[in-house]
């Protein structure tokens, strides 16, 4: 087996921030769908938290990949 | 004028606090041994050095056999490489004995670090700007303590960051200063013999148990050992506490400077146009600006600081703007790619500084709420102040400082690769058609990337300033219930 467990690592890490943003991106869908008009609100909203969840993610990358 | 006073203290906090940056992660992520994890010396000869003894697939390292090799002992503890033949790793055997990389063949992870890490020259293109370097040599090592003002252009680097010349007792290697261990000549200017290729880094297993580059010169048949600056992150990038610090003036520190005077000429500009065009629709930049301004006034400040929100606006729009200018300048191509936010130096002291505009304006409510939540049975309190405590004070300025770092480092190492792939694919000249084939793939790739990292950016910036924001909002707000 070629690789090392910190790369395993990260790519557990990626799992978790798709996971969650796509959840983010899926109720901001239906929330738009329910009521178009809030489109601009949604979307900022939207981004905001998508920024917030690939920042752990991508703090856990990083630190694999440097530690590991 | 208080907005840009913020400013100004972010660069001289940064100033002093880069000094402490992450030293040198993996310089070079193979070790320049391509083939084997360790090395296998002559029995006995170590002290206090741990090489993990692996196999070497092909290696024949003959005991014993030294061509006219010189150790002098007293220079590094005892460290003696037996080695006899050495197949070619892409490199050349330098006088020590060691295959040195001599750049035929490519390495996306030390090529990626070198880009992302500061460094004591600023690169343009194929022009290497010096840069004054501030060097402490700490008391107790060799030599004293002391310190050392010079200009980088005395290591006469080449286009790789590495340093021909050692000055001081100091070299360059890819793009920083590294202090020379032991009986070295520390006076003036010491041409290496070597040039360029003085020094190497071999990868070794260190004391903690985690394997780690260390650096060595080669010069005159002695080996010396190489130490790079120090860091404050406890040797987590591989740095902690070395021989010297470096309090220089690096590419970081100047793409500060620049961005702190461009967003100072440019605000002056808007409020000058404020001041003459009164009563008239603002234009041009002013209209611009003006457009960010009020998007972050009335969505960030307003919501969050509730009726103190006019008090709090220079800070907001101080990190915003600085962040964002920092972020964009990294972006220039070309233009040195200098990876300020990527540095955790730069974006630690922005997250004390979003720490201590809370903690000063912290009220009473604040404070009890952290040590002495209001409405809770007392065993539930014991459990609660600690996480609060932590919280506040270690969890919040951590995430700030991370996610800006984490963001930034990302999708500049990302661009890196994604241009390093043309190398990778043409095997770094041996496979031209696949190098030039991979081009347009890697540049659309690369376009794509750099499009993104202006939306991460924006958004980068809008976060932090957003967190800040609410935290600030969080102190000050008053007792309601």
């Amino acid at each position: 087996m070629t690789g090392s467990l910190a790369a395993i690592g990260a790519g557990l890490a990626v799992i978790g921030a798709a996971i969650g943003i796509g959840q983010i991106g899926g109720k901001a869908m239906e929330a738009i769908a329910r009521q178009p008009e809030a489109v601009g609100d949604i979307r900022s909203n939207m981004i905001l938290m998508a920024a917030l969840v690939e920042g752990a993610a991508l703090i856990a990358i990083l630190l694999s990949f440097f530690v590991g | 004028m208080r907005k840009l006073g913020f400013i100004f203290l972010f660069i001289s906090i940064a100033c002093f606090v880069t000094a402490q940056q992450q030293g040198s992660k993996r310089t070079n992520q193979q070790s320049t041994h391509q083939n084997h994890q360790g090395h296998n010396h002559a029995q006995g000869d170590h002290s206090g050095h741990n090489h993990a003894k692996g196999d070497h697939s092909g290696h024949n390292h003959a005991q014993g056999d030294h061509s006219g090799h010189n150790h002098a002992q007293g220079d590094h503890s005892g460290h003696n490489h037996a080695h006899g033949a050495h197949d070619d790793h892409g490199g050349h055997m330098n006088a020590c004995g060691h295959v040195v990389h001599d750049h035929s063949e490519f390495n996306p992870g030390a090529v990626a670090f070198h880009h992302i890490s500061d460094q004591n020259v600023y690169s343009i293109g194929p022009w290497q700007l010096p840069l004054p370097c501030f060097l402490y040599t700490h008391k107790d090592s060799e030599g004293g303590s002391k310190f050392d003002v010079f200009s980088s252009g005395n290591f006469k680097a080449d286009y790789h960051g590495n340093g021909s010349v050692a000055y001081n007792g100091y070299v360059l290697y890819e793009g920083s200063a590294r202090r020379i261990r032991g009986n070295f000549n520390r006076d003036g200017a010491v041409p290496l013999k070597s040039g360029s290729h003085s020094v190497y880094a071999v990868e070794e297993m260190q004391d903690n148990g985690k394997k780690k580059d260390q650096l060595y010169l080669c010069e005159g048949g002695k080996i010396f050992l190489v130490d790079s600056k120090s860091t404050l992150d406890g040797g987590l990038f591989g740095g902690g506490i070395t021989s010297f610090t470096d309090f220089s003036m690096t590419k970081n520190v100047v793409s500060m400077i620049i961005v702190c005077l461009f967003l100072f000429w440019l605000f002056r500009k808007v409020a000058r146009a404020y001041k003459n065009r009164q009563g008239l629709a603002p234009t041009g930049i002013q209209g611009f600006i003006e457009t960010i301004f009020v998007f972050i006034q009335d969505e960030v400040a307003k919501p969050f600081l509730g009726k103190r929100w006019q008090e709090f606006i220079p800070i907001l729009m101080a990190l915003f703007f600085f962040i964002l200018g920092l972020n964009l300048f990294g972006q220039i191509p070309f233009f040195g790619g200098s990876n300020v936010t990527g540095s955790l130096s730069v974006t630690a002291v922005l997250a004390i500084v979003a720490f201590l505009v809370t903690t000063k304006n912290g009220n009473k409510d604040y404070w009890k709420h952290i040590f002495n939540m209001p409405g809770l049975p007392a065993w539930v309190k014991i459990i609660v102040t600690p996480v609060e405590m932590m919280g506040a004070f270690i969890v919040k300025p951590l995430t700030l400082m991370l996610r800006l770092f984490g963001n930034m480092t990302a999708g500049h190492m990302v661009i890196v690769i994604f241009v390093g792939l043309i190398f990778i694919f043409g095997k770094n000249g041996m496979n031209p058609a696949a190098g030039w084939g991979m081009v347009i793939p890697s540049a659309l790739l690369t376009l794509f990337m750099m499009a993104i990292e202006l939306l991460v950016a924006f958004i980068q910036a809008f976060v932090f300033t957003i967190l800040t924001a609410s935290y600030i909002g969080a102190a000050t707000e008053e007792h309601h219930h």
